[in-house]
Parts: C-alpha cells; structure tokens; sequence
C-alpha cells in the first residue's frame, strides 16, 4: 500500500516553518499599527450623537465582554484575582473566560510577551470576531517592561495587535484592572454601532457604481 | 543535607583510573579533559562506592578565551555531590561529548547550553535549538554576542 508521507511531519521542517512566521511577525511588527482611538478624537471634535438604538448595542456590548484565554505570564495572577470573589469580575458582565477566540470579544494581554509566542497571540487575535478588544496590562504588555532590551521580548503587545486601553502596573492591582475595563466600557459607549443607511452598500444600485 | 565531596578524593581514584585526564583539581570541582569526560561520568556513576547516579545540572560559561561547561553529579546513595568541569577553547563550533545517554536529564539541558552559548554536544539524540526559534542569528549568552 502506497503511504502519502505528505502526513508525517518533519520536526526541523516544523521548527523552521515556525522560525519562518516568528521572523515574518517580526518584520511586520516595525510597521506602526494605527491607533484604534483615532476615532474617539474625531467624534469628540464633532460632538458625539449616539441614537437609542447605538445606544442599546453598546449597553449589550459593553457590559457582556467575554475575555479570551491569553495570559502568557505573571500579571494572570492579579487577573485570577480580579476575577475571584474578592475584587468579583462578574459585575462587569465578564465572568465567562472563553476559551475559544471566535466567542471572546476582549483580549487582556496580562504578561511578558516573547517572539516565539507571538505568532499565536496574533492568531488568537485574529481569529476573534468583530468587534473586539484589547487591554494592555502591566508594564511588560504596554513596553516590555524590564525585559524589553531582551533579546526575544515584544516591546509591547501593540507591535503586533492594536490596543485600546493601557493598564500600567507591575503587575496592576486587581482595581487598576477593573478602571481599566471601565474606561474600555465608557469608550464602548461612545462607539457607533449602528452604520448609516446612506453609507451601507446599496443592492439596488448595483452596476450605477 | 548533601555534602560535598572534597575534590582531592576523587582525583586520587580518577588519576589511578584514567592517568592524565584530570586538568586541575580545585577545592570543590574537578576538571578534566573534553574527551575524557564520557568515560569519567560514566566511572564515576556506575563505580560501587560513589555511584553518583544523580545529574543536578548542566551549565556553561563564557570566560573569553575558553568556555567552560559544568556538570554536577550527586550520589543520592551515598548522599554526596561533586562537580565536574570540562573546557574547550575553539570558539567556532566548540564541542563536549553529550552525556545524555548516562543521564536522561542532560538531554534538555544540553540543549539549553547548545541554544544560548552555541556548544555542540557530539552524540546528542536531539542537538537543536530549544527556547529560541529555528533561524535565530548568534547565540545570545555568548559575551560577545550582539545583536
């Protein structure tokens, strides 16, 4: 019987295709990522109008965030803490930890992150649904912290994934985490949910464009 | 607790043993030849009245002109360490006979020293990069690595 060996992997064939994607994040994380609050600046200059109906999404949003699994270092302990009775996460409408990025809408980067592990960070990330979040926690998610002059550290989460709200600590106590999830909620708010008519693509006029 | 073996005891055996293996004989380490080290470990963990059948850890450092790997050995019967010390002064493609045959818990270790300090461990089962990724330039633990 004829066996197709495209099925067994070769572990240095393996070590260098990941060699090959840690190098490619690498290179494109020298590309600035542009800012996700842009849009917070421009809706401020023009006053904000949110309709009821914005209004309602947001509430929905807002205050049923569900955090994807991503903890890759010390600052997941002050999470767990956060999330524990004491400092009780569920007020917020957060207490279900989702395991699998397509139903979490929130990423809480709590800890160093390192080039080997990048790849998978962005994958996480990418795989989310829209809309979605990031909180930047601690000093080592937000710049490296002490690590950054490391030789195979992320200088900051924002290399590779866009990031709304910065917590800074080392490691943030669990209520720096909880006003920093409030001022991602206050910015959820103001957020326009519902597209204009007018700017929507029109199946009517299809061809006139 | 685990008391160290007073080096000059073992020399004397080494020496009668293996004659002109031992470099040099400190307080608390033993250093011998690279290509000796394979025979010695091996004597000094199957021989019956030291039987030193534990590997704590495998090290290395970088003094410039040579780099130095470090073995140390307990013996949990007898309930006595020593250290073992092998050196190599090449600083393109260094390389020590790997000891992860006699002990399995070398096997990652070596790896570590091979993935940050850049030595080869010659008969190694796995001998690749272990932290770092496939396609890291340099070795970073090295003093004169830069990136």
């Amino acid at each position: 019987m004829e066996v197709n060996k495209d099925y067994f992997y070769d572990s240095l064939k393996l070590d260098r295709q990941e060699g090959k994607l840690i190098e490619k994040t690498k290179a494109a994380s020298r590309k600035t990522i542009p800012d996700p609050d842009a849009w917070l600046d421009e809706d401020i200059k023009r006053n904000i109008v949110v309709t009821s109906l914005d209004w309602v999404v947001n509430w929905a949003r807002r205050s049923s965030m569900w955090p994807a699994v991503c903890y890759p270092a010390c600052c997941g302990m002050e999470f767990m803490a956060y999330l524990a009775p004491r400092f009780d996460g569920s007020r917020f409408g957060m207490e279900i930890m989702r395991a699998s990025p397509r139903q979490a809408d929130l990423i809480i980067t709590a800890g160093t992150l390192t080039w080997k592990m990048a790849p998978a960070v962005k994958r996480i990330y990418d795989q989310m649904a829209e809309p979605k979040w990031v909180i930047a926690m601690g000093a080592c998610g937000i710049s490296g912290g002490i690590f950054r002059s490391g030789y195979n550290v992320v200088p900051g989460y924002n290399k590779i994934i866009p990031v709304d709200v910065y917590v800074p600590g080392c490691p943030p106590r669990p209520e720096a985490l909880i006003y920093g999830i409030q001022q991602l909620q206050k910015k959820i708010a103001k957020a326009k949910a519902i597209p204009n008519l007018s700017e929507l693509p029109n199946p009517l006029k299809r061809g006139k464009e | 607790m685990i008391a160290a073996l007073p080096a000059k005891d073992i020399v004397s055996k080494l020496n009668a043993k293996f004659p002109g293996a031992v470099e040099e004989a400190g307080a608390d380490a033993v250093l011998v030849k690279a290509d000796s080290l394979l025979a010695v470990a091996e004597y000094l963990k199957t021989t019956d009245n030291l039987k030193f059948d534990y590997l704590n850890y495998v090290t290395s450092i970088d003094y410039y002109s040579y780099f130095e790997v470090i073995y140390m050995l307990t013996s949990l019967t007898h309930n006595r360490s020593v250290v073992l010390k092998v050196r190599c002064y090449t600083r393109d493609n260094p390389t020590v006979p790997s000891l992860a045959g006699l002990y399995e818990g070398a096997n990652f270790q070596e790896r570590e020293v091979y993935d940050l300090m850049g030595i080869t461990f010659e008969g190694h089962p796995n001998m690749k990069r272990i932290f770092l990724w496939e396609g890291f330039d340099g070795y970073p633990l090295r003093k004169d690595w830069n990136r």
